[in-house]
């Protein structure tokens, strides 16, 4: 059943100027990412609108041509559209067999398929487990094949500027890299210049790999292999003027984080325990290198909480970083910086658990953890990055409110997000607002929970300031006093004080906003976090045919935003998308009994497609 | 303006002539059980915060959880009473964040030895600037007398009734094997003692461990006998001494022979002040002796007390560089945000 008749759905001829999707897999050795951010930084070179998607595989040396060692790096270019890394493949380059076993799922029908005829050898095939060859064998005819002798033609491109022989054919990816910029008629420029820097003490090299990807270039040229037809032009993006570079969701956090500091003017302590996907934060502010950025690498998650409470309490930015398990460490410390009213950031880049789960996967599964996990009653804001451009913005408010509130913030992110990479426009540093740290404090009267009357926080007093001496702990305290407390009524007032600075910080967020489609009408797709760019696409592709369905993502879990009872109110459903069993939608349905919640849930490790959200929401609509 | 005095390294010199161990007392009602070895170590570190001078408010008291770890409230400075085990990695941040601090670290043998252990190793060899005292009653006092991981083994409580099948950990052992710098051992009853062995930690810049016996009461009374029992303590501990012979007993007739080749002591006489030549001096930068030292106890030794092992290193934030006026500004920002490949789209300046 249908509100509105609803029009034709755009054909694959209609979207000749859609934007593309590019897959490459081989080998963990072949060089895939490289060629993915190589690729990725042309791309935006040329102008294009991009997401991206690195799939490298949990084994640190797979042996090689295993399906398991195989890596892989998917992008999607085109217009302003493009929020996602791409449901369906339109170009796959698979350079041996594993890389096409473990990726063909991924090729859409009648896409163009090009692979290393070299690579497929008995060894290979064997090692990936195919009984005949495929390129030959006739089970690839719904694709459009090329296989190409990569490895020889790049051997002979290769030789001549004076490399060996292995040195030669390792640039066999960056042949197939000159190919794809000849399709998508891209500049080489950068990429030789790259090159040029990065092998600066053996320049053979360099040459070698840039004749590798001339050659590449030039067997596109001289064969005339198009592109698929719908994607001969890629749209333009049009995007806001100014100054750009490639962010992936780490990168955010880093940068954020650093902001905050410089923001906040308190120098940020980074403590953080090694685990995947989080420990890349680590390392990129490690990299700063101690201007104002310190990092301690801890013992354990717990004491990089508690190291990181004890940074706070001594007057700097304490941050703590981990995933999945390592949140579920920090669960007591986390009590303890509510208890005691300090500043902390707690970053948790979800993947997929239980237990060690699958590391490198994504999962939105933490969020009853976040919300929920300790023990008491400690309630924190959490706040949710939805990407990688706003894992920036997140957390540089999650430092803005710890400090305003005095109290632990949670930002969620996961590991989609984590290694995603999208065009970031470089904000205006100087319109970045302070974060304001009082500690104009008087000793008059002073005691630790002495509060501001409107934020609810307490004064911020830390060692070596004179005469605020005072102790904090974990014990109830008195309201009145700071002193350790066991009485009935002031632990129902500290309890309820605690719970009430929340109701504040829901004061001071921007009331709850429909970002995309009909502001009223059937459905309300409601997300959090990284499913941010499939829900926003399939949303803005079903109301383009006309349907009333109305795109809501949530940064603030906790406290949820006002007004949100107003919009579930102008819509028959609410459908929830979540990568977990149902956690927000349970979360909400607590809060909004007469709403009709649906969910959309998928746990599978990899994120939605927009075809899987539009095919749920088509059902909806019907 | 209430700043962050930016001196804070200096001795306040005025402060240093006036100040009391009434300066470092709080309001708060001491709750420890009467006769509890834990009042006369308040006491001892009020005394030496005292006359080291350093103003209140540069000093910090933190604690992890157990009687033990109640330490902050009765002391006049800043605390931070965390929790079970974790306060050696919470002092490490406030460290850092503020390396000119005066930084105490308080735990029982629970807090440091059973859920800390983790923390307190990598305190000890990050040497971070900290004194870490242990009162070790040997047993879990707060949680009302379950044995402890310095508990001697067949010791009888609410979870060994039928007596502890497990080995106890010797804390200055463990110390060393962590890398420790500077290990100290002293008794809550040696109030002539204890409080030369805590100035020494607390002058020494760098990780300073210091066991400290201290008797309970309720669930563990008389566990040290040698410190506890006056007439036993002469003839049943040796007093250290940096550079002197290692000479004990009520009536100083007794001394320790180590020998070096298996790594033993013994006692050998030493006659009315005639030659100790037997006798071996007692070095603290010396780490085998210190080993030796470590395991000294009844019957056949005495007790090492004193400072065991001290070899200065550079501390944690000397390493690290940390000073907290570090900030990035917001034109170092404007940098970090640029770097790597940047592209301009419209007339925007090219960062
Ligand atoms: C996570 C956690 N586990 C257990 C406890 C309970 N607990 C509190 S103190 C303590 C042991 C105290 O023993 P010790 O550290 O030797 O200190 P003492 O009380 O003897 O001074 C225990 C088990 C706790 N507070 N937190
Ligand atoms: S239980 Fe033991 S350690 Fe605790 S206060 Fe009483 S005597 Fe002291």
């Amino acid at each position: 059943m249908l509100d509105q008749p609803i029009a034709s759905r755009p054909s694959e001829t209609d979207a000749a100027q859609g934007p593309a999707v590019v897959r490459f897999a081989g080998d963990s050795g072949d060089g895939i990412q490289t060629l993915g951010s190589e690729f990725t930084k042309s791309s935006a070179l040329s102008g294009h609108g991009f997401m991206t998607f690195p799939d490298f595989p949990a084994e640190i040396r797979a042996p090689a041509g295993t399906t398991f060692g195989v890596s892989a790096f998917q992008i999607q270019i085109g217009g302003d559209r493009v929020k996602t890394h791409g449901d369906a493949v339109d170009v796959l380059v698979a350079l041996n067999p594993a890389a096409l076993k473990t990726n063909l799922a991924a090729l859409r029908p009648g896409g163009l398929l090009i692979a290393d005829r070299d690579a497929f050898a008995k060894r290979g095939l064997e090692k990936a487990g195919y009984a005949a060859n495929p390129l030959e064998d006739g089970s690839l005819d719904g694709f459009r094949l090329e296989a190409i002798e990569i490895s020889r033609l790049t051997r002979e491109a290769a030789l001549p500027e004076g490399v060996t022989k292995k040195e030669a054919e390792t640039a066999r990816n960056f042949w197939a890299l000159g190919l794809v910029y000849w399709m998508f008629s891209q500049d080489r420029a950068p990429t030789a210049a790259w090159l040029k820097s990065k092998f600066a003490k053996r320049p053979e090299i360099a040459a070698a790999n840039m004749a590798a990807m001339d050659a590449g270039h030039t067997y596109g040229d001289v064969t005339d292999m198009a592109p698929p037809p719908r994607l001969r032009v890629v749209t333009p993006s049009s995007p806001r003027p100014g100054t750009y570079r490639t962010l992936t969701g780490i990168d955010g956090m880093v940068l954020g984080l650093a902001a905050a500091s410089a923001l906040s003017g308190l120098r940020l302590h980074y403590c953080s325990y090694p685990i995947t996907p989080a420990s890349a934060i680590l390392h990129g502010l490690a990299k700063l290198g101690g201007d104002g950025v310190a990092t301690f690498q801890a013992e354990d998650e717990i004491a990089a909480a508690t190291a990181a409470i004890g940074a706070s309490f001594a007057g700097g930015l304490g941050v703590t970083g981990t995933s999945g398990p390592g949140m579920a460490l920090k669960a007591e410390a986390l009590g303890l910086a509510t208890a005691a009213e300090l500043p902390l950031i707690v970053i948790d880049v979800q993947r997929a658990g239980p237990s060690t789960g699958m590391p490198t996967k994504v999962e939105q599964a933490d969020l009853n953890l976040a919300l929920h996990g300790r023990h008491g009653e400690a309630p924190l804001p959490v706040f949710a990055a939805s990407g990688p451009g706003d894992s920036f913005e997140t957390v540089i408010e999650a430092a803005r409110t710890a400090v305003t509130y005095m109290t632990p913030v949670i930002v969620l992110s996961d590991a989609y997000t984590a290694n995603a990479a999208e065009p970031w426009r470089l904000p205006d540093v100087d319109a970045l607002a302070d974060i304001a740290v009082d500690r104009d404090i008087d000793p008059e009267g002073f005691h630790p929970f002495r509060r501001d009357a409107e934020t609810l926080s307490r004064s911020w007093a830390v060692p070596g300031m004179t005469g605020l001496a005072h102790r904090l702990g974990g014990i109830e305290r008195s309201s009145g006093s700071g002193h350790i407390s066991y009485d009935p009524d002031n632990h129902q007032e500290m309890t309820d004080l605690r719970a009430a600075k929340l109701t504040r910080i829901q004061a001071a967020l921007p009331p709850a906003k429909v970002t995309a489609g009909a502001d009223a009408g059937r459905v309300l797709a409601l997300g959090w976090g990284s499913t941010q760019g499939a829900l926003k696409t399939a949303v803005e592709d079903l109301a383009a045919e006309g349907h009333a369905v109305g795109h809501l993502h949530l940064r603030h879990l906790s406290p949820l935003p006002r007004g949100l009872a107003e919009i579930f109110a102008l819509y028959d459903r609410v459908v929830v998308a979540e990568l977990n069993s149902g956690q927000l939608r349970a979360h909400l349905q607590g809060l909004f009994p007469h709403v009709s919640f649906r969910g959309l849930n998928k746990i599978t490790g990899q994120p939605f497609t927009v075809a899987e959200i539009d095919a749920a929401l088509r059902e909806d609509l019907s | 303006m209430n700043v962050i005095n930016p001196d804070l390294a200096a001795p306040d010199t005025d402060a240093a002539t006036e100040l009391t161990a009434r300066d470092f007392t709080t309001d708060q009602e001491v709750r420890w059980c009467p006769g509890c070895g834990d009042y006369a170590i308040l006491k001892a570190v009020r005394g030496v915060l005292a006359e080291a001078g350093r103003r209140p408010d540069d000093v910090v008291f933190i604690s992890g959880i157990g009687c033990a770890a109640r330490f902050p409230y009765y002391l006049a400075s800043y605390g931070f009473h965390t929790i079970h085990g974790r306060a050696p990695a919470v002092a490490t941040g406030v460290k850092m964040a503020n390396p000119d601090l005066d930084v105490w670290v308080v735990g029982g043998d629970g807090d440091f030895l059973s859920i800390g252990g983790n923390h307190l190793m990598h305190a000890l060899r990050r040497n971070v600037d900290l004194n870490l005292i242990m009162p070790n009653n040997a047993v879990y006092g707060l949680t009302k007398g379950q044995y402890s991981p310095a508990s001697a083994t067949g010791m009888r409580s609410p979870s060994s009734p039928a007596g502890s099948v497990e080995a106890p950990v010797n804390a200055a052992l463990l110390a060393l094997g962590a890398g420790a710098r500077f290990i100290a051992r002293s008794a809550d009853t040696l109030q002539d003692h204890l409080p030369g062995v805590l100035k020494a930690a607390q002058a020494n810049k760098g990780a300073s461990f210091v066991e400290i016996l201290q008797n309970c009461v309720v669930f563990n009374d008389g566990a040290f006998e040698a410190v506890r029992d006056k007439g036993l303590t002469a003839d049943r501990t040796l007093r250290l001494e940096h550079g002197q012979p290692m000479i004990f007993g009520k009536d100083r007739d007794k001394g320790i022979a180590v020998d070096w080749q298996t790594g033993t002591a013994r006692v050998v006489p030493v006659g009315d002040g005639g030659p100790v030549y037997d006798v071996t001096d007692h070095d603290q930068t010396n780490l085998a002796l210190a080993t030796i030292l470590a395991r000294m106890d009844a019957p056949d030794l005495p007790l090492a007390l004193g400072v065991l092992y001290h070899a200065p290193a550079d501390d944690f934030t000397v390493q690290r560089g940390d000073a907290p006026g570090r900030v990035i500004g917001r034109a170092d920002l404007t940098g970090l945000l640029a770097a790597g490949k940047t592209w301009t789209v419209g007339d925007a300046d090219v960062a």
